[in-house]
């Protein structure tokens, strides 16, 4: 026989039972729908043990990765520990390794954990102020290249918890963070599908860390990178990505630049709208989106009606907090 | 290994998950390109409204599933009171159809398949 542990319930499952089956005979109001496998209503996490793989059926790659399942379509055939794909994970504790400065309004902070965090490049963290704000930032480093996490902070006009960031943090500082989260990251299995990463701003963080994970787990198929600023200072990591351009050659990199004054090696234009007239059509890509939530829903859509499928179109919107 | 025999059911026929996963981007596309219908789906989280798509079609298509016919009333109670009538649920199954033409699916199934899509015209209109 099988248990599940949700919150502080423990429930043994009976014969044949399912997760949301369980969850419900005792009474927990977890929301479900059609209950049959397709509407996603009862989608959960198991933080501890496997999900067996029907209940996954359907599910997009990364968020399999991340152990997502339907409850609806879970037999469990062994311990589980489940919990809503909303709740939050516990908050650890980071100390500060080193702050360095990437672009005019763009830092770099890499943090250590006590315990190693087992994440995906492109996934993000939660990252608490000492006044008590949240705020989510990607993370922009590749387990086994980087040492510890790297964060790459947009300072933001009145951005409380980004002005504390840009001001006060330095090495030897510690501080809590919750994660990882998110589920814009690659997955390997398909090696020689092409990829497309569109970016504005400090969107090029989870990008440029999706890309070196793909070129690291082997990815042959071509891997396009844009990323979108207005003027010329908003582009970083020039030197670095063109470097990575010039070792891997399934790899291109392409600033983009919307604003009036066009250095030579920039396109010209709004990112999402370069990369559409680059490659119009995207049946079979798989897409990455980051930055900008409006850049971000508009290249969705963009991405889609070209022809992407939706479980192929990864997308991490940078909403601006408004507390 | 499934063999495909005489009395499999529509849904198997189809091929099952399989022609659901591949059916649901194109109809999802073709109902956002139309123009008659597209402003019921406005505002709508597309992976919340592409897993809603992926269920009709599973049912559409013989498939497992629990909705009940008081299911459609309330899941488009909302559209209805925004104009959802007749000729929009036509639209819808025109591009049904024109999704399995595009899949090549035969003449016999894809009448099987709106037929069942038509059985819940009342429910989803609300009457």
């Amino acid at each position: 026989m099988v248990a599940i542990r949700f919150g502080t319930h423990e429930i043994d499952l009976t014969d044949g039972e399912t997760v949301l089956d369980a969850l419900l005979r005792e009474g927990i109001a977890v929301p479900y729908s059609c209950r049959s496998g397709f509407c996603q209503t009862c989608l959960m996490c198991a933080s501890q043990g496997k999900p067996p793989r029907e209940a996954m059926q359907g599910l997009r790659d990364t968020w399999k990765a991340s152990n997502y399942f339907l409850a609806c379509r879970c037999k469990p055939v062994m311990d589980l520990e489940v919990r809503l794909t909303g709740d939050l994970p516990a908050p650890v504790r980071a100390r500060v390794q080193s702050v360095q400065p990437l672009s005019q309004d763009i830092l770099e902070i890499g943090l250590a954990t006590d315990e190693r965090l087992h994440y995906h490049p492109g996934q993000f963290i939660n990252v608490e102020s000492p006044g008590g704000l949240t705020r989510s930032y990607s993370l922009a480093s590749v387990p086994g290249e980087d040492d510890g996490l790297l964060l790459q902070v947009r300072r933001l006009p009145g951005g409380r918890v980004s002005g504390w960031i840009h001001e006060t943090l330095k090495p030897g500082d510690t501080l809590h963070i919750q994660g990882p989260l998110g589920d814009c990251f690659y997955c390997e299995g398909q090696p020689v599908q092409p990829l497309l990463l569109i970016g504005t701003g400090s969107g090029l963080a989870p990008l440029s860390g999706i890309a070196r994970d793909a070129l690291r787990q082997g990815h042959k198929g071509p891997i396009h990178l844009f990323h979108g600023s207005r003027s010329r200072d908003g582009l970083y990591l020039q030197d670095c990505l063109k470097r990575l351009a010039a070792r891997h050659p399934q790899f291109q990199y392409t600033p983009c630049l919307s604003g009036q004054d066009i250095p030579p090696g920039c396109a010209r234009g709004r990112v999402h709208e370069v990369a559409q007239a680059r490659f119009p059509c995207l049946s079979g890509w798989r897409v990455f989106l980051c930055g900008h939530p409006d850049m971000v829903q508009q290249a969705r859509m963009m991405a889609f009606m070209a022809g992407a499928a939706i479980n192929d179109i990864y997308l991490d919107p940078f909403n601006v907090a408004l507390t | 290994m499934s063999t495909i025999t005489p009395n499999a059911s529509l849904y198997e026929r189809l091929g099952g998950a399989a022609a659901v996963d591949a059916a649901v981007n194109i109809f999802y596309r073709k109902v956002i390109a139309d123009s008659r219908i597209n402003h019921f789906f406005t505002g709508v989280d597309m992976d919340r409204q592409a897993a809603k798509q992926k269920a009709f079609l599973t049912m559409a298509f013989g498939g497992p599933h629990n909705y009940t016919g008081l299911d459609m009333r309330r899941g488009h109670a909302r559209l209805v009171e925004m104009g959802l009538n007749d000729s929009h649920f036509d639209a819808v199954l025109e591009n049904l159809a024109s999704t399995l033409s595009e899949l090549a699916v035969p003449a016999d199934m894809t009448d099987e398949v709106i037929a069942i899509a038509e059985s819940t015209r009342s429910d989803v209109l609300g009457r």
